[in-house]
């Protein structure tokens, strides 16, 4: 047996081929798979479309209900620069011992803007607002005290140095009571925390499906094209290379799911973008829904890309060996 | 090139498709594997090609022990062999071309290097001018001769070929068999299993004679078990 020298043997191209030779070939492989896998995907193009969007709309919940987040904490933001304490006046307190007090706590250094309301612009705006208009009408004496809304400086802003501030306003001989507007700014942000929470969870469990997903359309695709699996095993076609197809299909699969998930929600953003608008109008503040961030897109895209590689990966790795030359 | 030293397969469920068997096959050999259906022929080619193992013996292909090369090994061992079957095993979805050129392509070879080994590999089995028609447009015999340019396309050390002129009438038998002979003649290592007695007398090679998983002859009567 001259077998173990065989002069064939060194004459086969894998003993041939040199290693840069190699190399390119390695790259241009990859680069085969990744456009040959594209256009395995065209041919059957509805299968892939739905696929595609069942990925894009799983992961379109998470990302919109993200960047609609996003916007509430802007927006809490912006409200939480007007911490403000209402001063109800006593009764009795005429408008020019008002303005007095008003003069002297402008003075103080805690407080940055004080504005008085008198009790008739309080029942105007009442009225605006309620619309019980009709029903106050019917009182003949105006119930609402006069207030004074002080508007804290930036330095009064933390929690200690504001209820100091309450108290000793609280203090002063003509405020019946001194309120600090701020419970439902803790109450917001008790929520946002909640909601950012259950958005974590959602997230998990879409990824999960995503996953779910590409990994059975994959399965499906490597059952489809068993007998070209046995036969690139009989010719000596590593697993790698037989794999590399599927992983890429699973990319792109993330690949258009980000895109469709993109455009859901940029459609979202612009039909929410009209009442968002009228909606700041009454409340009378200038707000702009953000569109989604880079950021978001960035993450949105890399997660998509990995969640169908996962995919694909896991049914790659689950099905490829069951598929053997017999 | 192949040797069975006290090989035996047993299928799952206790069927002894080879035992014992004990023989050698030299390179650039053409050798006939011959025997009634059920012979253990498939077997045999099997277990050169690591498509089965041994469940027990020895067996020692081109310089290599099979029981050392792990499952990660198998796809750079069968880069040397070429396997034909009689049932082709083409792709019905790629052209011609596409279907010789897979060995080469998962080799990663150049594009133009490609070119040239499958235009050699089609002439050498006259379908040079269907290179770009699909498997499914022709006859059995051109499709076995697309499986065979398949086969030879890489240049491999060995050939094995599972009853290749099966569903063929004699003249193209003949033909493909004369094939099979020029390959060897190269320095190929060649190893048809047939039961086409007829065909096998007509030609000068070495016929081995299986029966129920043994060997109960050998033209070269150097059968040792
Ligand atoms: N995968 C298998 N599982 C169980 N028995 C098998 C298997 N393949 C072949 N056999 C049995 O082994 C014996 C030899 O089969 P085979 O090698 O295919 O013979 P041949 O090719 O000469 O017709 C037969 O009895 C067959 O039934
Ligand atoms: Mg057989």
């Amino acid at each position: 047996m001259n077998t173990r020298n065989s002069p064939r043997r060194e004459n086969t191209y894998a003993g041939r081929v040199g290693v840069m030779t190699s190399l390119h070939g390695y790259l241009m492989s990859h680069l085969q798979a990744f456009v040959y896998s594209l256009g395995q995907l065209w041919r059957a193009p509805l299968s892939m479309v739905m696929t595609a969007a069942v990925i894009g709309i799983a992961l379109a919940l998470p990302t919109g209900l993200n960047v609609l987040l996003n916007n509430a904490q802007q927006l809490s933001g912006q409200w939480g620069n007007a911490v403000q304490i209402s001063l109800f006046l006593k009764g009795g307190v005429s408008p020019a011992r008002a303005h007095e007090l008003q003069k002297n706590l402008q003075r103080m250094p805690e407080i940055s803007q004080v504005d008085f309301i008198s009790p008739e612009q309080a029942l105007e705006e009442f009225k605006r607002l309620s619309g019980f208009g009709d029903a106050l009408k019917a009182l003949d004496e105006n119930p609402l005290p006069a207030v004074l809304v002080i508007q804290p400086s930036l330095a009064t802003r933390d929690h200690v140095a504001l209820e100091n501030l309450l108290q000793r306003l609280r203090g002063l001989q003509d405020v019946d009571v001194a309120q600090l507007d701020e419970n439902w700014l803790r109450r917001l942000s008790a929520i946002m925390s909640f909601v950012q929470r259950g958005l974590f969870l959602l997230s998990g469990m879409l990824a999960l499906a995503v996953i779910l997903v590409v990994g059975n359309t994959i399965r499906l695709a490597i059952q489809n094209r068993r007998d070209e699996i046995v036969v690139i095993k009989l010719i000596g076609g590593t697993d790698a290379f037989i794999r590399r197809p599927f992983l890429y299909t699973g990319l792109w699969y993330g690949l258009m799911g980000a895109g469709i998930a993109y455009l859901l929600i940029a459609i979202a953003l612009f039909l929410l973008s009209g009442p968002v608008q009228e909606l700041s109008s009454l409340y009378q503040s200038k707000f702009d829904l953000l569109a989604i961030d880079f950021r978001t897109l960035a993450s949105l895209l890399v997660v998509s890309v990995l969640l169908g590689l996962g995919g694909s990966w896991l049914a790659v790795g689950r099905h490829l060996r069951e598929i053997e030359p017999r | 090139m192949i040797q069975f030293n006290q090989t035996s397969k047993r299928y799952p469920g206790g069927h002894d498709a080879l035992l014992n068997l004990s023989l050698d096959i030299e390179s650039g050999e053409m050798v006939f594997l011959t025997g009634h259906s059920g012979a253990g022929k498939s077997t045999f080619l099997k277990l050169v090609a690591l498509l089965e193992r041994p469940s027990r013996g020895q067996l020692i292909v081109n310089g290599q022990n099979l029981a050392k090369i792990g499952r990660g090994k198998i796809p750079y061992f069968r880069r040397n062999i070429g396997i034909i079957f009689q049932d082709h095993q083409l792709l019905f979805d790629r052209t011609v071309y596409d279907n010789v050129a897979l060995p080469l392509i998962i080799q990663g070879l150049p594009r133009a290097e490609v070119g040239k080994r499958v235009r050699a590999a089609l002439d050498k089995v006259g379908l040079l001018k269907k290179e770009k028609v699909y498997p499914i447009t022709l006859s059995g015999g051109e499709q076995q001769r697309v499986g065979i340019a398949r086969a030879v396309v890489h240049k491999p050390a060995l050939l094995l070929a599972d009853e290749p002129t099966g569903n063929l009438d004699p003249q193209l038998s003949w033909e493909i068999m004369q094939t099979f002979e020029q390959f060897s003649q190269v320095g190929v290592t060649v190893v048809v299993a047939s039961h086409d007695l007829d065909l096998i007398s007509r030609m000068q090679n070495r016929i081995l004679v299986l029966k129920d998983g043994q060997l109960i002859g050998d033209s070269k009567q150097v059968a040792r078990a």
